[in-house]
């Protein structure tokens, strides 16, 4: 953490492919580069970091049974946690996202994404699961008070083949979603200026005076 | 005495793993007690018991273990790890355990937890969404009970209590002394320094730096309350070994107990969990070790409880792990002597808060005097 410049802007790009090369890695690439470039463009420093949850696979199933992160999970699930903003990627496995991928949200934890701006983006091999990104990943986001982009970008396989000229291009859609989240992360509208709730790291951080809590256990949750 | 050393057990019915075989309930609540009085025998200081309420553990009722052990030791401290503060109702934890001390002349702590078990609150009708305003409130009210022959309370989670006395009153006047054991609650911790309590820190199954992070609150919040300096305060921890001669022939007999143990089996290697959380499994000499190591992170502190009966482990197996803990005791106690500053102090017993509570009458009796004499 420490003392952050106001206006370097971390960005986090999840991305949960399988295979290698994956295209699903390859939409997050074009997503990174693009909001690089967007924050860039209103004058911000942006630092882009990639977390590919496949090397975390095992981790992943570990904190699942015991309920702690381990070496390069806790970093990517920190780096999450502090971030300004959050570009999510996922293939479509069975009409959805990955259980990789939800389960790397299922072990964040409760609060980490309050507010914060979110890109999301999906990869299938056909068109017809396009609206995976409005049943699957933006109520998931929603449910974790994520500030979702209004353009989500999904991919098919004929995607990566088409000209990038066209209006409806891939290239056209990821600028697009790119720039929301800009304007989302360097905005007003960022991590901080909403209210938070209360989590672990808070309590550690500056605990709530037992006279508070004795006040709290007898029914009066003013602060 | 230094630090207290023994071990604490949750009470699990688990098949071992090697032979298919599950104990019943009858054959593991006797091999509780038998692994308890094997705790005395090997010169150990502490036994404490979990409580829970539902297979596959025996662990319910833990005043009626502890005052059955307490018979058939002399010099063993009973305590929980943990008692349910938030299920159980304060006013019978009050009469339970100070009656224990009147059985086993003062033989007993106890430790408030809030439990793990999510469906044990409706079992006896409580609200676990209140698990923390549950806890606080039940122990602000043991404690006047504990401490006030006569107690008004009125509250949010039980009915009011009009000229209450509870019964029997303390030994000696003596309230138990109370740990407050919590892996992750930072409210915890604070109501632990609030009242000048204990303060345990499960320690297994989890990474040091919880503890370590818990611990630090905890010590720093008893400062500011203003019990003493962060290092006089009360901090305990457990632990969880394994132990053969040989360090291969711990791992290889560990093994299968822990790949398939309740909590963490079917996840994370042996090697990979012994060196993300503080199991040790290896020899005597590797577990003297990395106990010692505990004080780098937690400061010197007053109690260390080991995990060595669980997850299928046959009696035979956790009585020989308590003769090799015996072997090192010794050398275990010696080095968290070593370096330990004067002004640390032994976690609270029956004798010492009575001596404390002699002293502090005195003074005041000697302070009456004076002015008697004054005027």
């Amino acid at each position: 953490m420490g003392f952050d410049k106001l206006n370097h802007r971390k960005v986090v790009v999840v991305s949960a492919g399988l295979s290698v090369p994956s295209s699903t890695r390859l939409l997050a690439d074009k997503l990174g580069a693009a909001t690089e470039r967007a924050i860039a463009a209103r004058g911000e420093e942006v630092e882009v970091r990639h977390v590919e949850l496949r090397p975390l696979a095992h981790a992943l199933a570990d904190h699942l049974l015991t309920g702690f992160p381990t070496g390069d999970l806790a970093g990517a699930l920190d780096a999450v946690r502090h971030a300004d903003g959050v570009i999510v990627v996922t293939p479509v496995f069975s009409a959805s996202y990955s259980g990789l991928f939800k389960t790397f949200f299922d072990v964040l934890e409760p609060g980490a994404l309050d507010g914060k701006p979110v890109a999301i983006a999906a990869t299938a091999g056909t068109a017809r699961h396009s609206l995976v990104l409005d049943h699957a990943l933006r109520p998931l986001f929603a449910y974790l008070h994520a500030v979702v982009a209004p353009t989500g970008v999904f991919a098919a396989s004929e995607d990566f083949g088409e000209s990038s000229d066209g209006e409806s291009s891939l290239d056209k859609r990821v600028d697009r979603a790119a720039s929301e989240l800009a304007a989302l992360v360097s905005g007003t509208a960022g991590a901080t200026q909403v209210p938070a709730r209360r989590t672990v790291d808070s309590e550690f951080a500056a605990p709530t005076p037992f006279e508070q809590l004795l006040r709290e256990a007898g029914g009066n949750t003013a602060r | 005495m230094g630090i207290q050393i023994g071990i604490f057990s949750v009470g699990d019915v688990t098949a071992d793993p090697t032979t298919g075989r599950t104990p019943s309930e009858h054959q593991r609540i006797k091999d509780t007690v038998a692994i308890a009085k094997k705790a005395e025998e090997v010169g150990l200081d502490v036994f404490a018991t979990g409580e829970h309420h539902n297979p596959p553990f025996i662990a319910s009722n833990p005043t009626a273990t502890l005052a059955y052990i307490g018979a058939q030791t002399s010099t063993l401290l009973l305590s929980t790890a943990t008692t349910l503060i938030t299920t159980t109702d304060p006013v019978l934890i009050a009469e339970d355990y100070a009656k224990i001390q009147h059985l086993t002349d003062g033989r007993v702590d106890l430790m408030l937890g809030r439990g793990n078990t999510g469906p044990v609150y409706p079992w006896f009708g409580k609200d676990i969404r209140q698990g923390i305003n549950l806890a606080i409130e039940n122990y602000a009210l043991l404690r006047r009970l504990w401490r006030e022959d006569v107690v008004d309370w009125e509250g949010r989670f039980r009915t009011p209590l009009q000229g209450y006395t509870s019964t029997p009153r303390p030994l000696d006047g003596v309230a138990p002394f109370v740990w407050h054991g919590s892996i992750r609650s930072p409210e915890i911790a604070e109501q632990a320094a609030y009242y000048g309590d204990g303060y345990f820190h499960n320690h297994i199954f989890w990474p040091a730096s919880h503890a370590a992070q818990m611990v630090r609150l905890y010590r720093d919040r008893f400062a500011h309350y203003g019990h003493g300096t962060p290092e006089q305060a009360i901090v305990g921890l457990g632990g969880q070994i394994f132990m053969r001669r040989n360090s291969q022939d711990a791992i290889n007999e560990f093994r299968p107990y822990f790949d398939n143990a309740p909590v963490y089996g079917h996840g994370p290697s042996l090697e990979d969990f012994s060196a993300q959380t503080p199991l040790t499994v290896g020899s005597p000499q590797q577990v003297l070790e990395r106990t010692l190591s505990f004080r780098d992170y937690a400061g010197d502190y007053q109690r260390q409880l080991f995990l060595v009966d669980h997850a299928g482990l046959p009696l035979k197996t956790v009585l020989e792990q308590l003769d090799l803990l015996g072997e090192i005791l010794p050398a275990m106690r010696a080095g968290f002597a070593e370096g330990r500053p004067a002004d640390v102090p032994d976690a609270p017993t029956h004798a010492s808060q009575l001596a404390a509570l002699t002293s502090n009458s005195q003074v005041s009796n000697d302070n009456k005097e004076s002015k008697e004499v004054t005027i």
